[in-house]
This record gives C-alpha cells, sequence and structure tokens, in this order.
C-alpha cells in the first residue's frame, strides 16, 4: 500500500512507495528540507529592517513568511541560503553567516 | 463472425486503431511507419473514430505529448521506425519509468549508419532497455492480434507499463496478405474501455508525474518498475488466454513450429519465421529433425521457457536481425545463450546475424543454416562466432 508524501522516508521499502514516485497530493513541496543545500545563511538585523517587505518577493524559494504585515524570521528549512535578499534590501539589514 | 480480407502491416494496424479509437496520437512521419499516422488522420477525418491526432515536430515531441496525454487520464498511442524512435530516446524510458501504459506502433527498421530504409531489428533492440514491453510479430495477423491485447497488458493494474508493438518494416508493414479481422464489437468489449484510477485531470486530486528522486529513492522506483515487468509475464498470457476465446488464435510468449522433436532449431523474430517454416517443412520432408522457435515476446524476456522449449535440440542458431558491435553476436543471441546456461541446456549454439538493412533471406539461406547446424552437431565443423549470412565474402 503506497504511503502518504508525510509517511515517506529514508527507511520506506521500495513496495511502499507509488508507482513510478506519482504523487497525488498538493504541496508536498513543504516536506522536503531543501534548507540542507544552504551553504551560508541569511540573518536580519531587526535595528536596521524597516519593514518595507521588498525582500518578500525578492526571495525565490518563498522563505521569508509575511504575518499581518511584517515580516518574520527566515524559513530555514525552504532557505537555500542564495543571498538574493542582501541584495534587494535597501537598508542593509540582511547579511550572510558561513554554514547552516 | 470473423472478417476475411487482405492488408498490409500498417492497414492492419490502422484496423486495430479504429476499433479501439484510443483517445490520443501524437505522432510524426518516418518511414515505413508513416502510413499508420497517415491512415489514422484519414479516419478522423471521415468521423470515424474521434482520437485527437496531435501533429508534433518531432518524435521527441510525439513521446513527451504522449507521456503528457497518458499521465492526463487518456488512452494514448504513438508510431514510429527507426530513427524516429531514436529520437524518442530521452522520453521513451520516462514513459516506462512514469507507469504509463502508452502503447507505440513500431515498424522496424535499422538505424542509420549507413542510411537505409529498410527492416532490421536494431531500433527496437537497441530500446530493449528502456523499460516498454516488447512483442513482436511474423506478418500482419500477428501484428493486428498483438495490437488489440496491447492496451490489455499495458493497463493491467499488475503492470502500467508501455508496450511496443513490433513489426517488420516494409516485409510486413507494405506487403499485403490475406488476413482475419475480428468485429469491431467483440474487440470493443475485449479491449474495455480506460478508466485510470489517478490522472492529472481527475477533479480533486491534485497529482505530480515524474519527481526528481534523490539517490535515497531513485533505487526504490526501478526495483517497483523491474517487478512490473516482471509481474507481466503472467498478464501476457491471461490476456492471450482471453483473446484466444475471442479469435481462436493462440498466442504466447513464443511460437514453437515442428519443435517438439527437433534436433536442430533456428530461433528468430520476425517476418524471417515465415521462410524458417518453409525451409524446415522441406528439411522435415527429406527427414531432418528441423524445428523453429520464433520469439514473439522480448521484453520481458521469459529466457526460462525458452532454454526449456529447447532443451532436446542438439544444435540451435539463434539469428539476429541486429549487429550490437559486442564483438559478441547480437541481442537475442546474447540474452538466449545466458538463458540457457542459467537452465543447464546445453545444445550447441550458433549465433547468426542476418538480413540487416532489409537484406533477403530465402529458403536456400535458412536450409544451410540448418545444414550447418548439422554439422556442429556432428562434430564435423566449428564455428567462428558469430557468422552473418547473405553476406558477400
Amino acid at each position: 500500500m503506497a504511503l502518504k508524501a508525510a509517511e515517506i522516508n529514508e527507511n520506506t521499502r521500495w513496495q511502499d512507495l507509488t508507482e513510478g514516485l506519482k504523487i497525488f497530493e498538493p504541496a508536498t513541496s513543504r516536506l522536503f528540507n531543501t534548507g540542507e543545500w544552504r551553504t551560508q545563511t541569511p540573518v536580519v538585523d531587526w535595528e536596521k529592517c524597516r519593514q518595507c517587505l521588498l525582500c518578500v518577493p525578492y526571495c525565490p524559494d518563498s522563505s521569508i513568511p509575511v504575518a499581518d504585515g511584517k515580516r518574520a524570521e527566515f524559513d530555514l528549512m525552504h532557505c537555500k541560503g542564495c543571498g538574493i535578499c542582501v541584495k534587494a534590501c535597501p537598508f542593509g539589514a540582511i547579511t550572510m553567516k558561513e554554514g547552516k | 463472425m470473423a472478417i476475411r480480407t487482405r492488408m498490409s502491416g500498417n492497414e492492419a494496424i490502422a484496423e486495430a486503431i479504429r476499433q479501439i479509437d484510443p483517445d490520443v496520437m501524437p505522432a510524426f512521419p518516418i518511414t515505413p511507419s508513416t502510413e499508420i499516422p497517415q491512415f489514422v488522420s484519414t479516419m478522423i477525418a471521415n468521423g470515424v473514430i474521434d482520437t485527437e491526432f496531435i501533429p508534433v515536430e518531432s518524435e521527441h515531441s510525439a513521446m513527451s505529448a504522449a507521456i503528457g496525454a497518458s499521465a492526463a487520464g487518456a488512452r494514448t498511442l504513438t508510431a514510429t521506425s527507426s530513427a524516429g524512435l531514436a529520437f524518442m530516446w530521452e522520453v521513451v524510458y520516462v514513459a516506462a519509468s512514469s507507469r504509463l501504459p502508452i502503447v507505440m506502433a513500431l515498424v522496424n527498421r535499422g538505424l542509420t549508419g549507413p542510411l537505409n530504409i529498410n527492416a532490421e531489428h536494431s531500433d527496437s533492440m537497441g530500446a530493449r532497455d528502456s523499460g516498454w514491453i516488447q512483442i513482436y510479430a511474423e506478418n500482419n495477423q500477428e501484428a493486428y492480434d498483438n495490437m488489440l491485447q496491447a492496451y490489455r497488458i499495458a493497463e493491467h493494474a499488475d503492470v502500467h507499463l508501455p508496450v511496443m508493438i513490433c513489426q517488420d518494416g516494409f516485409i510486413t508493414s507494405h506487403a499485403v496478405e490475406n488476413i482475419s479481422l475480428l468485429e469491431d464489437e467483440p474487440v470493443r468489449r475485449f479491449v474495455g474501455e480506460y478508466h485510470p484510477e489517478h490522472y492529472l485531470l481527475k477533479q480533486g486530486e491534485p497529482m505530480a508525474v515524474g519527481p526528481y528522486a534523490v539517490s535515497n529513492y531513485c533505487m526504490e522506483a526501478k526495483k517497483a518498475q523491474a517487478e512490473a515487468m516482471i509481474r507481466a509475464k503472467k498478464v501476457i498470457l491471461e490476456v492471450a488466454g482471453e483473446f484466444e476465446k475471442l479469435s481462436g488464435r493462440s498466442y504466447g510468449y513464443y511460437e514453437a513450429y515442428r519443435l517438439e522433436d527437433a534436433e536442430y532449431a533456428v530461433v528468430a523474430i520476425g517476418s524471417v519465421c515465415g521462410t524458417a517454416k518453409d525451409a524446415i517443412d522441406q528439411l522435415r520432408e527429406q527427414g531432418v529433425k528441423a524445428g523453429l522457435l520464433k520469439i514473439r515476446v522480448f521484453r520481458p524476456f521469459p529466457g526460462e521457457e525458452f532454454a526449456e522449449a529447447l532443451r532436446g535440440c542438439r544444435a540451435v542458431a539463434i539469428m539476429d536481425r541486429c549487429e550490437s558491435y559486442s564483438a559478441q553476436g547480437g541481442p537475442l543471441g546474447a540474452e538466449l545463450t545466458a538463458a540457457m546456461y542459467r537452465a543447464k541446456v546445453q545444445a550447441e549454439t550458433v549465433n547468426i546475424v542476418y538480413g540487416l538493412s532489409g537484406r533477403d533471406v530465402t529458403v536456400g539461406d535458412i536450409r544451410q543454416v540448418f545444414a550447418d547446424l548439422q554439422s556442429l552437431a556432428a562434430g564435423e565443423k566449428t564455428f567462428e562466432q558469430y557468422p552473418y549470412i547473405g553476406l558477400r565474402e
């Protein structure tokens, strides 16, 4: 019996995967920890951040969550550390640190 | 009531397509399969079938569109030959690994080069490891019958793999022979409607096809695909059994022609088998115990069954209409001798390459093969593997 995406992991037997690894449910990319590909990590200096939200649409991985008109901490499960947000920030509020 | 008429192999395939009335056919013309999409287009234009024909700009697009259509939930078909199949290469594998029950009417022709358009098996043999089921025909009747069985095999829940229905270019595809057709209604009942469990256009079930598989998952997916190919063996026989009830014509993994008590056997695929049968009939009249193992199913490769059918033989000629440039012989030779070794079937074997690029093979050629097998079995002659026949040298 094929499992749901959330139940599949690196111990799953071949018999329990779907045919052709097809996926029969939406939004399963949320389950995929692409953040582990990161070699550099963005850090926000909240003193400098003006909440202009310009970094949000620039993020190619939708890893800058917004709630009540304000950005929050990076979603590091999906941020791949590309650094585009650093360039996008007009206030120099985002810097990259080495490592995860 | 059977309908007795006369048709070429391409017409026979087109007639099967008319009766099946599949949903989508993306195709690109290439000799000698061009007539198949041409006949289908005509039938669509005349309102005979309501298949959606997609005229594409290349075979790579034809197979890509077939994958899209099949994933969307359509019963899908394409037709091609030779370089057309080669141009599909990348996506031929994707059709199989995505477990899509596409059917391809393949008219076998050699791959270039030298540039040539005639009968040879190098196109489908090149694709033998692509994950497609491969079923071969000796004549137009078998091409028609195999085509009618294709979707039942491909769409079976234990299989879900694409199927190639192969016939020899020109010799079968263009030669007009007598044929016995089935009536439309029994065919439609036999083939049935296609109701996939999962498909892209299914309301309420978002679906992704062909996702990236990291090393931690890809090997498991390939194992599952390999197991489906193994399970296809049983399904092929079940479908053939049902087809026999419908048509009276019996099919299996192979046809054994006068093989039961044979001391000398030829193993071959496709139209040359008709020539071999004539040679065998002549030799039998002279008291030579000659027989034929005609391969129908090459993928999956029923090696145990083939080997068992040859167990009583003293010498066997395995005939490849394909040069694999392995310096060892052809693909049928390699796979069958491996199967015979495992089954401890210890006949002398010789792997012969014949009929490349449409080179004619005569009854006399096959009789010579049997004469050589007799010399081989008697210890009077040895063969340097692997000989060509019909070659100027």
